[in-house]
Order: C-alpha cells, then structure tokens, then sequence
C-alpha cells in the first residue's frame, strides 16, 4: 500500500521511464508524428490547412492597416512639448467615412464566409466510398474503444487504419458514441476535431497519406483524468493492416500454463468488467482485453505495455491515473504475478 | 483647472454631524446599511479587485503546475477546481460585479441624477452578488467533497451536461456552482433593472439620449441587455438543479434527454455574455479616449448604433462555441455568417476610436497607455476571433490552448486592462486624490510585457495541439518550453497586478490632491467635488448637449452650435 | 475651472421622463420572459421524446374553467385599476378582492390536477421527459401566480386598513403589470402544453 510521498514517487518513476521508452519508440520507428495544426496528413486536415492559410492572410493585412494607422497615429498626433494648450479641431464625425469601413468589412466577411461554407460541406457531406473503412468509437471515461463490425474486432485506445492515398483512396469512417459524459475526438494532424456525446452519434472520415503513428487526445473536457484519454493511431500499410485485423479476429490465447492466472481473473471480479473472447470473460463496462499485449501502451496511452506498469496497474491503478474507474482488487502478491501472467499470454 | 467649492448658498446641509463614539464600527455600519450609489459601486468594486487576486492566484498555480511536463504539483483533482473556479470566479465574481461597479457609481453622475432609481434594489442586488460569491467559495471548506480537497466546483465553468448529473458528479461540488450562480444572478437582474430604470427616467433636464455621454449609453445597453443574458443561465441551473435533486430528466440521455440542450441553453447566454463583460471596456474607452486626445468622440451615432447592433447580432451567433459537436453543414455555415456579422460593428468602433484621436494632442497619461494597449490588443483579440468563426479551422482550434489565447486576449488584453485604465482615470472622483503616474507607468509597462510573453506565446501551444483543461501533458508532446514561457508571463502579471495594489492603497492616503478635475475633461462627473458628495450636485444640472463642461468652457465654441 | 454651478436657465420645455416604476417593471418582465421562453423552448424541443410513461395525451384535461378564472382575474384586475384612477378606493377594492379570488380559484385547480396526475396516473417530474418538462414549466408559471397573489393580498390588506389612495394609482398600475405577465405567460404555456404538445 503505497501512500503520499512513495504514491507520487512510483507515478514520477513510472511516467519518467515512459517518457523514457516513448523517445526511444519513436527513435526507433522513425514516424511518431505530431501534434501541430500545421503537418496535415489526411485530406481534412489539409482542407482546413489551406483555408486557415486563407484567412491568416486577411487578417494579417487587416492587422498591419489597423495597427500601422494606430502606431501612426500615435507619432503624429502626440501632444508636443512646445504646445499651447489650445484644443484641436474638434470633428464630430463623416458619414462618407462611417460607410466606407462599414461596405469594406462586409465586402471581406463575404468573401470569408463564402470560402468556409465551400469547405464546410466538401469537408462534412463528403460522400462515402464503398471500399471506405467503418469503425465505431466509444467513449468512455477515460478511455476509447474502437469496434470494427465488419471485421468482427473489438480493440482499445489504439485505432488502428489502412494507408490511404491519392489514386486509390481507403478512407476510415469514424462513428463517435459515448457511453457516459462529453468526449471529443482529435487528432490534429488527421482532422479536425469532433465531439462523442451520449444520445446523438456524430460521424467523421480520415484518410490518412503518410504512414506511422499519429498522436491526439481527448478535447473536451470529460472528468478528473480527462488529462490521460491520449490517442494513439496507427496508419498501417495495406499488409500491415491486414495482419493486424486478422490477429485481432482470433480470439484470446488459451496458454494452459497460466491456467492460474486464468483463474484469478475468472474469480476476482475481473471478468464482470472485461471481455476476453473465447472465455467465459464477457464484461463491458472495462477494455477488451483479448489481445492486451497488441497494445503499444496502457492506461489510454499513459504508460508503456511492460510487465512491471500492467502488474502495478492491476495491483492500484490510482498509483498511475489517480481517479481511474478501475478499482483496486486488493489481489495479493501472488495473485497479481499469476494474473499478470495469464494477461502477457494476450498477444 | 482651479478649484471652486461651495455651490449655491441654501442648498447645503449645515447642520453639525452627530457625535461618534466609535469611529470604525461608524463607518462600518455606514457602508453596511448604505444605499448610495456612489458606496456602492466602490463596494463592487472592491468585490472584483479581492476576486480578480483571488482568480489571479488560483491560475497562478495552475501555471506553475504546467510549467513542466508530467508536474506533480497539483493532483488532478485539484487542478480541475482550480482552472473551474478561475473561470466561474473571473466572469461572475470579477467581470459581473465590475459593470454594477461602473455603472453604479458613474452613471448617476453623468446624467446629472442624484442615485440610482432603486437605491435599495441597488443594495439587495449588491448584498446578492456578494453572498453568491461567498457562497461558491464556501465550497472549498464545506461538505467532503468527492475526491477530497473540499467540494470546490470541478466541472469546468461551463458544466456540460452529463458530467454535472448526479450520476458523474455524486457530491455536492456542482451544486455549489449552480446555486452560487444562481444566487448571483439575483443580484445580476437586480443591477440591470436598477440602470434601465435609471438612465430612462432620471436623466437631468436637456439631457435627450442623443445628449448623453457615450459612456453611460454603452452601460445603459449593457444593463438591459444583461436581462435577457443571464436568465437562460438560470433557467439551465435550474433545470439542472431539478434533474440532480427531483429526479428530472432534462439532460439525461439516458431517459430521452439531450447533451446538446444543455450545450445551447449555456451558449445562449454565455456568448452574448462575453459582451455583457465587453461593454464596460467599450464606455470606458470612450471616455479616456477622447479626453486624452483632447478630440470629441468621432461618430457618436454611429458608436451608439454599434453598441446597439452588437448586442443584437450577438444573440445570433451562440452555436460558434458548438462547432464541433456535428451540427448540420448548413447549421455551422448560417454561424459562421452570423460571428463574422457581429465583428463589422466591433470594428467599427475600433476604427471610430481611432478617428478620435486623429488630429488631437495624445497625452499618454497611464489611463491613456492602458486604452491605447486596448486597442491594439482588442485588434488582436478580433482577429482571432474570426480566425476561430471559421468553423473548419474552429474544428482544429476548438478546446485548445488557442481559444484560451484569443479569450484571454479580450477578457485581461481588452477588459482588465480598460479596467486598471478606468481606476486610474475616476479614482481622483472617488478620492479626490491622484494615483502615482510613476507607480503607474511600471505597472503599465510590466503588465503589457507579462500580458504579451505569456498571451502571445498561448496561440502556438494551441497550434501544436495542446487541449484545455488537462492538468498535465506528456514530455513527447513537445510543448513544454511553451508552457515554461507562457508560466513566466503570468509571474510577471502577478508583479504587476501587486504594483497596482500597493499604488491603490498608497494613493489613497499619499495621492496628490487631484481636485474637482484633474484631467480637463467634458461631462458632468467633473462639475461636482472630488469625492462628490453624497447628493451628487448642489443643484439639478442642465444641459444643452453632449459635452456640458466642454460648452462651459469653449463659451466660443459650444457643442450645442452643431445640434450635439 | 469645472466646479461651475449648473444653474436651470428658462424653462423652455417641458422635461418628461417615463416613471421609473413602470420601467422597472418592464425590465422584471423582460428577464422573466427570458427565463420562461428557455422553459417553453425544452418543452417544446422535448415533446414526444420520452421513451416511455404517460403521454399528454393519455393524461391531459384541458384546464378551461382554470384558463378563464385566470384571463378574467386580468379584466378585473384592470377594472380595478380603472376605480383606483377615479379615486372610488372600495369599488377599487372589490375588483381586486375579485382577482386575487380568480387567481387562487386557479391555483386549486391546477392543484387538483397535478393531485390526478399524481396518483391517479402516476405522472411526477421524474417519471419522465414529459413528467420533467410539464411540472417544471406548469411549476414556474405557478409560483408567479403565488408571488402574484401574495403581493396582491398585501395590497389588499392595505386598501381595507385605508392606506392605499389615489395617488397610488400609478404603483397599482405597476403591479398589475405583472399580474398581466403571468397572465399572458399562461395563454403561451396552455397553448403549448394542452394544444401543441397533445
């Protein structure tokens, strides 16, 4: 049981390796990309790009009028040592003027206006394409769960899609749900960011044309570790998606040398809360657990998927997400290497 | 300038005050039961200074915990009531009670009017705000709260519905929030009906609307407009309040309910809200615009038009704060239209003002430097507010450290700052004493270079993806030399915020007699004695145009010549 | 060079402005109205969405003896007015006695039938989205009435013990401002609930 300065000293010690082994993943892949509004990598995201390009020039011309006419103003029109103290002219006002800087901003808010509508509806009334992808994303405090119904996959916080481009284009359609509170979705290099609100499914599309990993989080605000709903998306090459898809259609490893392990999770309430296919393991108000060790990180992308943080996971998951919905299961030593066992069979 | 005191012969009490046996409990309980206009708006006043230290506080902690990577400084829960508190503190604890402030204490004066029209509505509307304010943050201390640290709010200040039903909110911290603000807007609606009444029946004689000075128009739309601004909030409190206590249904998605309601009924009132908070920044400018450039305000009916369009266009343009939660195409598309309507006339006034000082004399006395850093931040804070009313680009900027920037820009680079330039301004009314030009200008130039490197610097973390309201971020985000810099900025603030403090409270009793009018300046307020006294004017003023004193003291050159 | 006295030169017009009380009145009026319309409008927007429970048409009556208590207790109220500004203080009197009658006859009833709703077709507000948005609006508009009528009984009471006269009129006016209000809240919420929403 760990409390006050040892609790912050294992969360430092977890979260500092993490940061650790995430610089040397990334090293290592060469293609974790960013996070900038700026790198877009999918066809709404450079939509937006050059829109925002767009505007920035607009208002960057209309800064350097404005602020010139002001910083001129200011020079010329100061109050000089030598002057009498007699009052300007006092000028009450132009109608010719008044109705110049009122035609010129409607003129841009035209021009503004018509551009993003155009953008608007390439962007959400684009038409699917049959060899489009369909995945339902689920949100949830505070972490995501990916369903493929096509494909028969059920997978967690780590949003794997195929490799789109230009000539034969295989975008994801994304269906956002939520199962409790307001979550957003957002991935910024991908496209732009859309809520997952209870009772009212939103739809979005990506087709990402540059493979690697794309990091994102969860954008609005969904309870205390909001903070640690990360997103990880993987655009796979056509082989290695599919790959992946047909490992995450099997069903859960039967190893009969964790068969203990096996057996705490199917006797310490674990099972009320996860699913592992292919076992008596059907709960859904926690992760698919399934194929657990396909996962790059644990915790919604808070840690890496090593035995030590999935161990000290189980055992407190407060020690590394304060406010988690997992409870602690008060396992005892042994249990907890056991289950941890059985769980690192979940390829 | 020369100082002239006793008014006509009659019309003064003479006789002796009473004895007092003890003078701070006296004036204590002069200020208690007090329903002048003039104690009271200072009593609003000292609300927002105390509440905006206390905010200012609450963020710098929260800048201290992001100013690294993976901070252990606050825990979560902490940090979620902190950056909550922030935002409900500064809008309805700070910017609410600062219009009242202004508009209390100024507005009587202006019209040539002895009090408000209700002086007791005025005090009951006081004594509410400050209850609701003690209320909310009682909440620190009372009830155990669900995380522990106390039961303070933890739901952001725009509690979206579902997180704030019973269901994901069990103890008793959204209350708070609810029944604080509801409390408040008592007080709000109170203060609004209190300057409606005021400025259409007390104005002094000649004083026609067209006559009035551009300052006291803004405030009067601002109190009317307040009406219809805030009560959707308490309507969606209630309504809230019902679905956690009487097992109502109204946001439960659950039983039918929606998320969206909530989402439209808070915007509805929480946009046109930000120019509830606006306006007084708007009059203030006016003011100090005018008498520091020596120049009539350019365009008065334009100015009064604007004001008058902005309120009313801004009720329109709710949903641009919604962008992201799959409205339809045509939905978004009629938003985006209706926020790039409203900034025409914003930026009218932006250039009206301008035109003000064209071809004046520009003293750049410290109200001044703060109105002249308002314009080009308000500038700014427009600009980026189209930026974000392009709904494609919102999608990527929504939720992040970007609408932080751009808000913040409007709330501390127009607002704050047209507030320190409005102190420095009427403080020697109030006091008949001048703040120090010297401490004056530190605090100017300190605040101006904390504001930008902390601001400034905020729109690029929102460009490299960092959301709001997350209480740390990971190292290979790469956003944390961004947020060092930005945490620096605030100190810096704070530095500043301190100087103001210590010239506020030093002037008070050191300042330099200021006289019935330090600055030179045209309406009313200037005529009386510095602090006015408790009837305001000797006798009921008359006026034959906009610019009184100006008439008084150009006999040659009157305003009322060009039909004012 | 400020400190001038202002001193009131000819009398050339005459300077009049709106009583502040009337002003004052009309801004509650506005910021209630505001409040109502966001009650109206979840109403409104939730009509037919509750997933199960009684429907309005299953359980609604509409209340026309109710309705024209209320919308007669405006006449009177407005007769009464009309003596007040004559200076007649008991016809006033009994004209007001009348519409704080009307407007409690009102209350009985909507009690009696939120009493059938309750335990006779077991509808509370939080049986349902129905539930929820009928008692919460027919609510609000009720505890106007309330308001209504005790600040009414008030004035009442100061009109039997002789202190209201004739050149109160003008405050009578104003409040029967807000009488009117509640009552023309009531012609929006009926329409709404018993014809819109049935």
């Amino acid at each position: 049981m760990l409390r006050g300065r040892s609790r912050v000293g294992q969360i430092a010690a977890a979260v500092g390796a993490s940061a650790l082994l995430f610089t040397k993943s990334a090293l290592a892949d060469g293609l974790q990309h960013s996070t900038s509004v700026f790198e877009p990598a999918s066809t709404p995201a450079t939509e937006i790009h050059h829109l925002s390009f767009f505007v920035l020039e607009i208002t960057g011309a209309i800064f350097v009028v404005v602020a010139g006419l002001l910083t001129y103003v200011l020079i010329r029109y100061r109050a000089r040592p030598g002057d009498d103290e007699s009052e300007p002219a006092q000028v009450y006002g132009s109608n010719q003027v008044e109705l110049a800087w009122t035609v010129i901003p409607v003129l841009i808010v035209v021009v503004l206006f018509l551009t993003t509508a155009r953008v608007i509806f390439a962007i959400q009334d684009a038409p699917k394409p049959q060899a489009a992808l369909e995945v339902t994303t689920v949100g949830h405090q505070f972490w995501w769960e990916f369903l493929y119904p096509k494909q028969g996959i059920d997978t967690v916080n780590e949003l794997h899609v195929p490799l789109s481009s230009a000539d034969h284009p295989t975008p994801t359609y994304i269906h956002l749900l939520s199962a409790d509170v307001d979550h957003s979705f957002w991935v910024p290099e991908l496209a732009g960011k859309t809520d997952l609100i209870p009772n009212h499914p939103n739809d979005i599309w990506i087709d990402p044309q540059q493979p690697g990993l794309y990091l994102g989080q969860c954008a609005q605000f969904c309870g205390v570790q909001h903070a640690n709903m990360l997103l990880r998306v993987y655009v796979d090459t056509p082989e290695q998606f599919a790959a992946w898809v047909s490992n995450q259609a099997k069903p859960g490893v039967q190893d009969p040398s964790v068969a203990d392990g096996r057996h705490v999770f199917e006797t310490q309430a674990c099972m009320n809360c996860h699913t592992i296919r292919g076992t008596a393991a059907t709960g859904r108000f926690g992760p698919d657990l399934t194929h657990l060790m396909s996962r790059d990180t644990l915790a919604s992308g808070m840690i890496p998927n090593t035995r030590d943080n999935l161990r000290q996971w189980i055992k407190n998951p407060d020690t590394i997400k304060p406010g988690s919905l997992m409870p602690a299961m008060q396992l005892s030593e042994q249990q907890l290497d056991q289950v941890t066992d059985y769980l690192e069979t979940l390829k | 300038m020369a100082d002239q005191t006793l008014p006509i012969h009659g019309t003064l009490d003479l006789t002796p005050p009473r004895e007092r046996h003890n003078l701070l409990l006296d004036i204590l309980h002069d200020w208690v039961i007090t329903v002048d206009h003039k104690k009271l708006g200072l009593m609003y006043m000292m609300m927002s200074i105390f509440f905006l230290l206390v905010a200012g506080a609450e963020v710098l902690l929260i800048r201290i915990q992001l100013m690294v990577p993976n901070n252990h400084f606050l825990s979560p829960q902490t940090f979620n009531r902190m950056f909550t508190m922030h935002g409900t503190t500064m809008v309805f604890l700070v910017g609410m009670p600062l219009v009242f402030a202004w508009a209390n204490y100024i507005i009587p004066l202006q019209i040539g009017a002895r009090d408000m029209a209700f002086p007791r509505l005025n005090a009951f509307s006081f004594w509410m705000t400050l209850f609701g304010g003690l209320l909310l943050y009682y909440s620190f201390i009372g009830g155990p709260g669900l995380y522990g640290t106390g039961s303070a709010p933890d739901v952001t200040w725009w509690a979206y519905a579902p997180l704030t039903l019973k269901a994901f909110s069990p103890g008793n911290a959204t209350d708070y929030w609810a029944l604080a603000l509801i409390v408040t807007g008592f007080g709000t609606v109170g203060g609004g009906i209190n300057i409606l009444a005021t400025v259409l029946s007390m104005r002094c004689k000649g004083m026609t609307l067209m006559r009035m000075p551009l300052f006291s128009w803004v405030m009067f739309i601002d109190g009317a407009f307040v009406l219809i601004v805030i009560t959707p909030l308490t309507a969606a409190q209630i309504m809230l309040l019902i679905d956690r206590y009487l097992g109502g249904h109204f946001f439960d998605t659950q039983a039918g309910g929606s998320a969206t309601v909530w989402m439209h009924f808070f915007w509805i009132f929480g946009h046109p809200e930000v120019y509830v908070l606006v306006f007084p920044a708007f009059a203030i400018a006016s003011e100090v615009i005018q008498i520091f450039s020596r120049k009539a305000l350019f365009g008065y009916p334009a100015m009064v038009a604007a004001v008058v369009g902005i309120a009313f266009v801004s009720v329109s343009v709710w949903a641009h704060h919604m962008f992201t939660i799959g409205m339809t195409s045509s939905s978004n598309a009629f938003f985006v239209l209706s926020t790039e309507l409203v900034g025409i006339p914003t930026g009218i006034k932006i250039f009206n003002w301008l035109a003000t000082m064209w071809g004046g004399k520009i003293r750049f006395a410290t109200p001044m430097l703060f109105a002249i850093a308002f314009l080009f931040q308000f500038l700014c804070a427009g600009l980026t507010g189209i930026m974000l009313s392009i709904a494609p680009w919102n999608w990527q900027l929504h939720g992040s450290y970007f609408v932080i920037a751009h808000f913040h820009y409007v709330l501390v680079g127009s607002i704050v700052f047209m507030v320190f330039s409005g102190i420095y301004y009427w403080f020697p009314k109030a006091t008949g004493r001048l703040m120090s030009e010297t401490l004056g200008k530190w605090h100017f130039w300190l605040f101006f270079i904390g504001f930008h490197v902390t601001f400034d610097v905020m729109h690029f973390v929102g460009f490299e993806g960092m959301p709001r309201w997350i209480y740390t971020y990971p190292a290979d985000r790469g956003w944390g030399t961004l947020n060092l810099i930005v945490s620096i900025g605030g100190l810096i603030q704070g530095i500043a915020v301190l100087i103001f403090a210590y010239n506020l409270i030093h002037s008070l009793f050191k300042g330099k007699i200021a006289g019935n009018d330090p600055w030179d300046a045209w309406t009313l307020e200037w005529a009386t004695s510095s602090p006015p006294p408790v009837y305001n004017f000797a006798a009921d003023p008359v006026v034959r145009s906009w610019r009184p004193l100006w008439d008084l003291k150009h006999p040659e050159n009157p305003d009322w010549k060009y039909d004012q | 060079m400020s400190a001038i006295p202002l001193v009131p030169t000819s009398h050339e017009q005459e300077w009049h402005l709106p009583y502040k009380g009337r002003i004052g009145m009309y801004g509650l009026i506005v910021a209630e109205s505001a409040i109502f319309t966001i009650f109206v409008i979840a109403y409104i927007y939730y009509i037919g969405k509750s997933l199960y429970g009684p429907t309005p048409q299953q359980v609604l009556e509409v209340p026309i003896f109710n309705t024209i208590c209320l919308l007669s207790s405006s006449v009177t109220i407005w007769l009464s007015e009309r003596e007040i500004e004559r200076g007649n203080i008991r016809t006033f009197g009994i004209w007001w006695a009348v519409t704080i009658t009307l407007g409690a006859i009102f209350l009985i009833g909507t009690g009696m039938e939120w009493d059938k709703l309750i335990y006779h077709d077991g509808l509370t507000i939080s049986t349902n989205l129905f539930g929820t948005t009928f008692y919460s609006l027919v609510g609000l508009h009720a505890t106007h009435v309330v308001i209504g009528l005790i600040m009414l009984s008030l004035v009442l009471l100061f009109t039997i013990t002789g202190h209201v006269r004739h050149e109160h009129s003008e405050r009578i006016q104003v409040l029967a401002l807000y009488w009117h209000f509640v009552d023309a809240v009531w012609v929006i919420v009926f329409t709404v609930v018993y014809i819109l929403g049935r």
